[in-house]
């Protein structure tokens, strides 16, 4: 579930990330330091995102057909492929792996 | 928004296009995963209007849809945006109104405001792309604003077809939209694991939550995933010694932080990765 006061505090929290450089400008500036260690965090979600979420259903194995899919995307998105050819393939390869019976 | 028409040329509304052809995509997955996950229409919907990023949005959606509780969805969304913090600041001179133009006075202040407010939502990751591809303050401004308009309509109608279809669509995993997610995820984190230490902290993070799946409730797992920044020990210790020192009056010190800042901007520029 997910309720509006979740949607409510995550909308307030991403408007305070995009307002706090436009209200401080000219007035503070970011470490540099800091600004890579936010980077990284944001980086080391997305990729642990997205093995938890190719892998795993519930506690358990995801089975082959998404993994599979997702491969395939990351192969095309490695290679520079236009983003949207990266995400039809991902859906493409899974639908046709389940189509052919693959779990 | 009269001066985007004037100043935006042909070449910037064919970029734009593309990106929201792409991000168009992704929206309407979006829209379709989170109810045939079965959500209510309004959860993709408010979150598309209110929060406005795409990864954020998906991965929170992708942690209640995995059964996590509702504050580590925030919580993960909150820690993607964070890179928005920095964005603000690399395009804080173009989120207003241009220049003097328009009413002076009390309403030319409200005007303005109400201007740098509105801006302030469409900072995304291809907006800001987009800002600091051009040097010139004019070009800039028309397009930021361009892409991040552009996005926003987009973006939003296109996660209201989503919704549509998966109302109709009773399983959407038959159509493999259940991988789109971690697809779109690897596909924005790939561009940005540039150096060996980013790529040993995602490493490790990804092993760590993928292991403590089965053993953990949905939620957690991810948020010990950033554990693997513990991997990154010098940029800690920079960290420290950056705010734990005064400010350097002499030569030599910050240097490094420098050379960092010119790599992180290089890293961060990364046009049409979508939402």
């Amino acid at each position: 579930m997910m309720p509006m006061a979740a949607i409510v505090a995550l909308a307030v929290v991403t408007y305070g990330f995009r307002l706090t450089g436009p209200l401080l400008r000219g007035r503070v500036t970011v470490p540099a330091a800091a600004e890579r260690l936010f980077a990284d965090a944001a980086t080391v979600l997305l990729i642990a995102l997205a093995a938890t979420s190719a892998l795993t259903a519930g506690h358990g194995f995801a089975g082959w057909a998404r993994p599979a899919g997702v491969l395939v995307a990351g192969m095309l998105a490695a290679r520079r492929a236009p983003f949207p050819v990266v995400v039809i393939a991902a859906a493409g390869v899974t639908a046709l792996l389940r189509l052919a019976g693959v779990g | 928004m009269r001066f985007l028409w004037r100043t935006a040329s042909p070449a910037l509304w064919r970029d734009v296009g593309l990106v929201c052809v792409a991000d168009g995509i992704v929206g309407v997955s979006f829209g379709a995963t989170a109810i045939g996950g079965g959500l209510p229409w309004w959860v993709p919907v408010a979150l598309s209007l209110l929060v406005f990023a795409g990864g954020a949005q998906i991965a929170a959606v992708g942690v209640v849809l995995a059964g996590g509780s509702p504050l580590a969805a925030v919580l993960a969304g909150a820690v993607l945006n964070t890179r928005l913090f920095p964005y603000g600041f690399a395009v804080a001179d173009v989120v207003g109104p241009a220049g003097r133009t328009g009413a002076s006075g009390a309403r030319g202040v409200v005007r303005r405001w109400l201007v740098r407010l509105l801006g302030t939502q469409v900072i995304t990751d291809e907006s800001v792309a987009f800002a600091l591809r051009h040097s010139d303050p004019a070009r800039r401004r028309s397009a930021f604003w361009a892409c991040g308009v552009g996005l926003f309509v987009i973006w939003n109608l296109s996660v209201l077809l989503g919704v549509a279809l998966g109302s109709a669509v009773r399983n959407t995993d038959a159509f493999g939209l259940d991988a789109t997610f971690p697809a779109v995820m690897l596909a924005l984190a790939l561009p940005t694991l540039t150096s060996k230490p980013t790529r040993v902290a995602a490493g490790t993070g990804a092993v760590i939550a993928v292991a403590l799946t089965p053993v953990l409730p949905a939620g957690l797992p991810l948020l010990a995933a950033l554990g693997g920044l513990g991997t990154r020990w010098s940029g800690w210790r920079r960290l420290a010694g950056r705010w734990s020192r005064p400010v350097p009056s002499g030569h030599g010190d910050g240097t490094g932080d420098d050379d960092g800042g010119a790599a992180l901007d290089k890293d961060e520029v990364r046009v049409g990765g979508g939402r």
